[in-house]
C-alpha cells in the first residue's frame, strides 16, 4: 500500500481511536469505535487478510459494538458528568502510559524486516485458513465453539428478567 | 493498471444506476401494484401538461420533487451529528453491496476480456454480509438521535430485528456456498450453466430449495418491509425510527427500502436463478439440447445476459411487492420467534441436509 | 511509492494500544472502559495480521480469526455482567462500586 495512503488512513484510526477513550457521550465512543474497527479492517486488507478483514467488519463492527450500542440504549446513559478520574488517577495513568509507550517503542527499533517476498499461494484466502482451522487448529476451533455456546447461555442467564 | 482501476469504476458505475432503475421501477410498482390489488387507480393526478404517464409523473417526477423540497426539521435536544449521519449510513452500505453482485457473463473489447462484476472479491458473499451489518447503524442511529421515544422504539425494534435475521441469512448461505464450493457470486452464477442430465439448466433452486426460502424470508426481514415492518409501522409508530426526518433525508431513508429490495432480488437471482444465465445460451451463441445451436456475436450474447438479470431481479421485485400487499404485519414476538425459533433451526437443518448429501454425492 | 513499511503498522498499533490502555486506566464509565478493552485487542490483532504477512504465514490470521471469536463472548458476557450491576446499583460508573455490599 502507498505509504501515504498508510499515513492518511493511520491519522483517521488514531483520531477515532482517541474519540472512544476522550468523548464525553458513549454514544460518541461507540461511534468512534465501529469508525476504529471498520479503519482496521481497511488496514487488514492492505495486508492481504481479506477473509480477516470481512470478519472484522461482520462480527466486531456489526454485531459486537451493536450489543454495545444496544445497552448503552437499554440503560438510557446520559453524557458522563464524571468522565475522567481524579487528577492522582490522571497523573498515575499518564506515567503509566507513558512508560508503556516507552517500552513499545523500545521494542520497534528492532528491525523486523519487511512484508515476505513471495507468498504462498493463496495467502489470506478463505480456502487456505478453513483449511488451516479444521486440521491443524481443529482442537482450537471445537474449543472456541464450545466458549461461544457457554457465553451465550451465561449472557441469556445473566441479563434475563427474573420475576 | 489505470484501465483496470477506470473499468472497475465504470462497471461500479453501471451496476448502481442499473439498480437505480430497479429502485424507481420498485417505487412505481409500489404505487400501482398496490393499487391493483387493493382495487382501485393509485397515483394519477401529478400531470405535466395533461399528461400523467400512468402515475409515472406522479412517482417518479412530482414525489422526489416534493421531498427535495420540503423543509430540513430541526429537532430540539437532539443530537444534530447523528441525525444527520443516520441516513447515509444507512443508504450507503445497501448501495455498496452491489458491488459484488455479477450482472452479466463477460465483455469482450477488442482482445480485453471484462468481468462484468464490479468487484472481484475472493470473499464475495460475505461482502454482502458485512455491508447489511453495517446498515443496522443507520437504524440505531436514527431512532436515538430524534429524541423522540417512538423513533427510539422503532430504533430498538428494527435493529434488533435487523440482527436476529442476520443469523438466519448467514446460516442459509452456508448452505449455498457448501453446494458451490465458492464464495464468489461470479464463479457461483457461472456454475449454474450446467445443465442437469443434459437438458435441465442446473440453477440454485434446484439445490437449496429451503435455503432460497430462508433466504428470501430473512432479506425481507432485513430491510424492514411487511410483513415484517413493525419498526417502522406506518399505523402504530407514526413512522418509527424515521419519524423525525423530513424532506431528503427522509428520502433517503426511503430509497434505503428499495434499494434493499433491489439488493435482496439481485441476490436471490444470483444465488437460486441463475444470475445472467439464459438457458442454453454459452458465449458463443445458443446450443439447445436438442442439437441444434444458434450461432452469436459475443456482444448479442452480454446484452441477452444482462437484459436476463434486469428481467429476473424486477421479477423479484414485483413478487416482494405483491408479498407486502398481501400480507398482515407480524406482530413482534411472532416476529422474533419466526427469526430465532422457525428460520434459525431450520438454516441448520439445511446445512446439516446439504452437507451430508454432498458428502454422500461426492464420496469417490 | 513503495510498499509501506510494515514497522509503521507496528508503530499504529502500539499507540493503537496504548491509547486502549490509557482509556481502561482514565475513564469511570464502566461500557467505555469495555470499548478500550476491545480497542486494546484489536491493536494486537493488528500486530499479528502484520507479523503473518511479515512471515508468510497463515497462523497468525488463524490467530486473529479465535481472538475475534474470543473478544465477541467476552463482550456479550461483560455487557450483561454491565446490565445486571445496573440493575442492583443504578449506576454504570466505576467508583460507585468499589465495595461488594451496599
Amino acid at each position: 500500500m502507498n505509504p501515504m495512503t498508510f499515513l492518511v488512513l493511520a491519522v483517521l484510526t488514531v483520531a477515532a481511536a482517541l474519540t472512544v477513550v476522550l468523548h464525553r457521550n458513549p454514544v460518541h465512543s461507540a461511534l468512534g469505535l465501529v469508525a476504529t474497527l471498520f479503519l482496521l479492517a481497511v488496514q487488514f486488507l492492505s495486508l492481504d487478510a481479506e477473509l480477516i478483514a470481512a470478519l472484522q467488519v461482520i462480527v466486531y463492527a456489526g454485531a459486537v459494538v451493536v450489543l454495545f450500542l444496544f445497552v448503552i440504549m437499554l440503560l438510557n446513559l446520559e453524557v458522563d458528568v464524571r468522565a475522567v478520574g481524579g487528577p492522582m488517577l490522571l497523573a498515575t495513568a499518564g506515567a503509566a502510559t507513558l512508560a508503556l509507550g516507552a517500552f513499545l517503542v523500545a521494542g520497534l527499533r528492532r528491525d523486523v524486516g519487511g512484508a515476505a517476498a513471495d507468498l504462498p499461494v493463496g495467502f489470506g484466502r478463505t480456502a487456505t485458513l478453513a483449511e488451516r482451522l479444521f486440521t491443524i487448529y481443529l482442537l482450537p476451533f471445537e474449543l472456541a465453539s464450545l466458549l461461544l455456546l457457554v457465553a451465550i447461555v451465561g449472557a441469556v442467564a445473566l441479563a434475563r428478567r427474573r420475576i | 493498471m489505470v484501465a483496470d482501476a477506470v473499468i472497475a469504476a465504470v462497471e461500479a458505475l453501471f451496476i448502481i444506476l442499473l439498480m437505480l432503475q430497479v429502485v424507481a421501477l420498485g417505487v412505481f410498482f409500489e404505487r400501482k401494484v398496490s393499487a391493483v390489488v387493493q382495487d382501485r387507480v393509485g397515483a394519477n393526478r401529478a400531470a405535466i401538461f395533461g399528461v400523467a404517464a400512468l402515475g409515472l409523473v406522479n412517482t417518479l417526477i412530482a414525489d422526489p420533487i416534493k421531498f427535495l423540497l420540503k423543509e430540513d426539521v430541526r429537532i430540539a435536544g437532539a443530537d444534530r451529528l447523528l441525525h444527520a449521519l443516520a441516513p447515509w449510513v444507512a443508504l450507503l452500505p445497501a448501495l455498496i453491496a452491489f458491488a459484488v453482485v455479477p450482472f452479466g457473463d463477460v465483455l469482450e473489447i477488442g482482445d480485453r476480456i471484462v468481468n462484468l462484476q464490479a468487484a472481484e472479491l475472493d470473499i464475495g458473499i460475505l461482502f454482502v454480509l458485512a455491508t447489511t451489518s453495517l446498515g443496522v447503524y443507520g437504524v440505531i442511529l436514527g431512532g436515538w438521535a430524534s429524541n423522540n421515544r417512538w423513533s427510539l422504539l422503532g430504533a430498538v425494534r428494527g435493529s434488533a430485528q435487523m440482527i436476529s435475521y442476520e443469523v438466519a441469512m448467514g446460516l442459509a448461505l452456508v448452505g449455498v456456498v457448501l453446494s458451490y464450493n465458492t464464495l464468489d457470486l461470479q464463479e457461483m452464477a457461472r456454475q449454474q450453466g450446467a445443465l442437469l442430465w443434459g437438458w435441465l439448466p442446473a440453477w440454485g433452486i434446484l439445490y437449496q430449495p429451503l435455503a432460497f426460502v430462508i433466504f428470501f424470508t430473512a432479506g425481507i426481514a432485513e430491510s424492514k418491509r411487511i410483513p415484517f415492518d413493525l419498526p417502522e409501522s406506518e399505523s402504530e409508530l407514526v413512522s418509527g425510527f424515521f419519524t423525525e426526518y423530513s424532506g431528503a433525508k427522509h428520502l433517503m431513508f426511503m430509497m434505503t427500502d428499495f434499494v434493499e429490495v433491489a439488493l435482496v432480488a439481485a441476490l436471490v437471482t444470483t444465488l437460486f436463478f441463475g444470475g445472467w444465465q439464459v438457458p442454453y445460451l454459452y458465449r458463443d451463441g445458443f446450443h439447445f439440447p436438442w442439437g441444434s445451436g444458434i450461432g452469436l456475436p459475443s456482444l448479442v450474447v452480454t446484452i441477452l445476459q444482462v437484459t436476463a438479470f434486469m428481467l429476473k431481479v424486477v421479477c423479484f421485485t414485483w413478487l416482494q411487492t405483491m408479498i407486502r400487499w398481501t400480507l398482515p404485519r407480524f406482530r413482534y414476538d411472532q416476529l422474533m420467534r419466526l427469526g430465532w425459533q422457525g428460520l434459525l433451526p431450520l438454516a441448520l437443518v439445511n446445512v446439516l441436509a446439504s452437507a451430508a448429501i454432498i458428502l454422500v454425492l461426492r464420496r469417490p | 511509492m513503495g510498499a509501506t513499511p510494515l514497522s509503521w503498522y507496528l508503530a499504529l498499533s502500539a499507540v493503537l494500544f496504548t491509547i486502549g490502555a490509557l482509556g481502561v486506566l482514565i475513564r469511570r464509565n464502566l461500557i467505555v472502559i469495555f470499548m478500550a478493552i476491545e480497542l486494546m485487542l484489536n491493536a494486537v490483532n493488528l500486530t499479528f495480521v502484520t507479523f503473518s504477512r511479515n512471515l508468510g504465514s497463515m497462523d497468525g490470521q488463524v490467530i486473529v480469526f479465535f481472538v475475534i471469536a474470543v473478544a465477541a463472548a467476552e463482550a456479550a458476557v461483560g455487557l450483561a455482567i454491565i446490565l445486571e450491576l445496573f440493575r442492583v446499583r443504578a449506576t454504570t460508573n466505576a467508583d460507585e462500586v468499589t465495595s461488594l455490599r451496599w
